[in-house]
């Protein structure tokens, strides 16, 4: 199968049950929520070594915001749901509610909830207050600039990690280039996020290695500069680089959207292949299938 | 089929209808309803005597007519809609814990005395004690919304805990005493001594005022969370305006007679 002149592997991405909630940052200004979500978003690409996998979903106009004021969506996965919880009292603690102005609130009704709000107060020394309206209650903490607002609890839903596709081209240029259409592509989608730095990732892993004590090692079958030395290299003599995106989402629906969109926007000339990453279907409790994603279907 | 009761003969004196709550009505047919027993004064009368009833078995009930005599409406109501056209007397939705409740006129003293959820909204004025505790007991207003598109009387949300009250004209004097928490809105004047007493809790005005002694000036800020308070209002017909929304507040924390906890937040622009 073929997208103009890239070949469509008949593969499938390998994706694990996550859990995932959504946070909503807003503040005075659309540069303040967004420095709070790049700050609340950082060394959260691996679940492996971040303990999270966490990106902006997207920005969001005052109108759409709970308290009208410019924002962003930031969606954040963990193993589990307490996981969730943990990693967002120490993001939410250390990077939104020290970002100047900001406010924080739950996105998403999800099976669980995880008190957030109200375990930071407590850093209100005893001058916290909270409000409760519509049944939904705030904690307003005493911040330097005034108060910090926080959602009491936070939302919590089964989620969909590492879903990916694998962008194997001639150059780096020209793979650079698609990778970057792919992931703004992805960008349209709802309900999902490309952890890693700008979306891409360049040091796909493997499970294992041959250091005993390590978990993942580098991805050699897509390594360019390994084709020489190792029997069972997966690129063919004209691909000299691969790029990776990692996609997480709410859900299966919403991987699989991305990675069509990511498909088609990544599908040029100079783009010999996209793949997609598995472990042999041993490993991961979804199968997404490139094939199947193009012909309609899901998985 | 919704309940519709019309009043026929007015009461020459203050009448209790107790069981004029859409919860109760709901299970009744026309001839229950009009049975059903309310006091004129010191006699036993019937609902019958003073309203025609049509319709039965529904949970949203409409009451037509000037009941500016009738008195504790709704005690207790959990459920419904009940609707009053006209005017409605003294202790409208006493104790009650859910439902609506929505008065197209005036509505008397004590007004959701005790309420413990759902929401009252008054289209004109309402007399004083909105919200509040009754004399002897410690606290009122226990949560719902109470939404007053007129002016309130005196001693609004008196020992009120939970819950909001907002008022889109003036309120009367001692607004918020004894407030052990929950939220006041008064989108006109405070009247004096608001506050007064005051645990903790939140008084808003739109309007500068004067505020006790024993209360201190904090800050002129941006409270965020306010933001949703008076979204909230304007979703309820309350005439917030973006300036209001962006705009900044005084805040006055106090009753240093008591905790201490309360606040006054006055728009400042």
């Amino acid at each position: 199968m073929r997208i103009k002149t890239t070949e469509i592997v008949d593969t499938f991405a390998e994706a694990f049950k996550m859990w995932g909630t959504r946070v909503i940052i807003t503040a005075q200004t659309r540069e303040w929520a967004l420095a709070a979500a790049r700050s609340m978003t950082g060394f959260a690409t691996s679940v492996i070594g971040c303990k999270c996998e966490a990106g902006i979903e997207r920005e969001l106009p005052a109108a759409d915001t709970p308290d009208r004021r410019p924002g962003v969506s930031v969606l954040l996965f963990a193993m589990d749901a307490a996981g969730v919880g943990k990693r967002l009292v120490e993001r939410i603690g250390q990077c939104v509610m020290t970002c100047p102005t900001t406010a924080c609130y739950n996105g998403i009704d999800g099976e669980q909830s995880m008190v957030v709000g109200g375990q930071l107060r407590y850093f209100g020394d005893a001058y916290q207050a909270s409000k409760v309206l519509g049944g939904q209650r705030l904690w307003r903490i005493p911040v330097m600039d005034g108060e910090f607002v926080v959602d009491d609890r936070f939302g919590v839903q089964p989620g969909v990690g590492g879903g990916n596709l694998l962008i194997l081209g001639g150059t780096m240029t020209t793979t650079l280039g698609a990778a970057r259409a792919a992931v703004k592509a992805m960008r349209e989608a709802a309900g999902v996020i490309m952890p890693f730095p700008d979306g891409v990732v360049r040091s796909g892993s493997k499970v294992g290695s041959k250091y005993k004590t390590l978990m993942a090692s580098t991805n050699h079958q897509y390594c360019p500069t390994l084709r020489g030395i190792v029997d069972d290299s997966a690129l063919a003599a004209d691909e000299g680089c691969v790029l990776e995106i990692v996609i997480d989402g709410l859900s299966e629906d919403a991987v699989a959207d991305a990675m069509r969109r990511g498909m088609h926007a990544a599908a040029r000339r100079g783009i010999r292949r996209i793949a997609a990453g598995n472990y042999g279907g041993n490993l991961g409790q979804f199968q997404i299938h490139l094939h199947q994603l193009l012909d309609g279907g899901k998985a | 089929m919704s309940v519709t009761l019309t009043l026929h003969t007015q009461p020459e004196v203050p009448l209790e209808a107790e069981c004029l709550s859409p919860d109760r009505l709901a299970t009744l047919d026309q001839a229950g309803i009009a049975a059903l027993p309310v006091l004129h004064g010191n006699r036993n009368m019937t609902v019958g005597d003073f309203f025609s009833v049509d319709g039965g078995k529904d949970l949203t009930v409409r009451i037509i007519g000037d009941l500016g005599r009738v008195k504790h409406v709704a005690t207790g109501m959990s459920g419904g809609h009940l609707i009053i056209d006209g005017n409605i007397g003294s202790h409208l939705g006493l104790g009650m814990s859910g439902g609506e409740i929505t008065v197209t006129g005036h509505a008397g003293d004590w007004v959701g005395p005790e309420m413990g959820g759902g929401r009252i909204v008054v289209r004109g004025d309402a007399g004083h004690m909105v919200g509040s505790a009754y004399r002897g007991s410690k606290v009122g207003m226990r949560g719902g919304e109470i939404i007053v598109h007129g002016r309130i009387g005196n001693e609004a949300g008196n020992g009120m805990r939970r819950g909001m009250i907002a008022v889109a004209a003036d309120s009367g004097d001692f607004t918020g005493v004894n407030m052990i928490a929950g939220s006041i809105f008064v989108l006109g004047r405070l009247g004096a001594r608001s506050g007064a007493g005051m645990k903790r809790g939140t008084i808003v005005s739109l309007h500068d005022a004067e505020v006790l002694p024993t209360y201190s000036y904090a800050a002129c800020y941006h409270p965020v969370f306010l933001r949703h308070y008076l979204l909230r209002l304007r979703q309820l017909g309350l005439p917030v305006e973006e300036a209001h929304l962006g705009g900044r507040y005084r805040r006055w924390s106090g009753d240093s007679v008591e905790l201490n906890r309360g606040e006054i937040l006055l728009f400042a622009g």
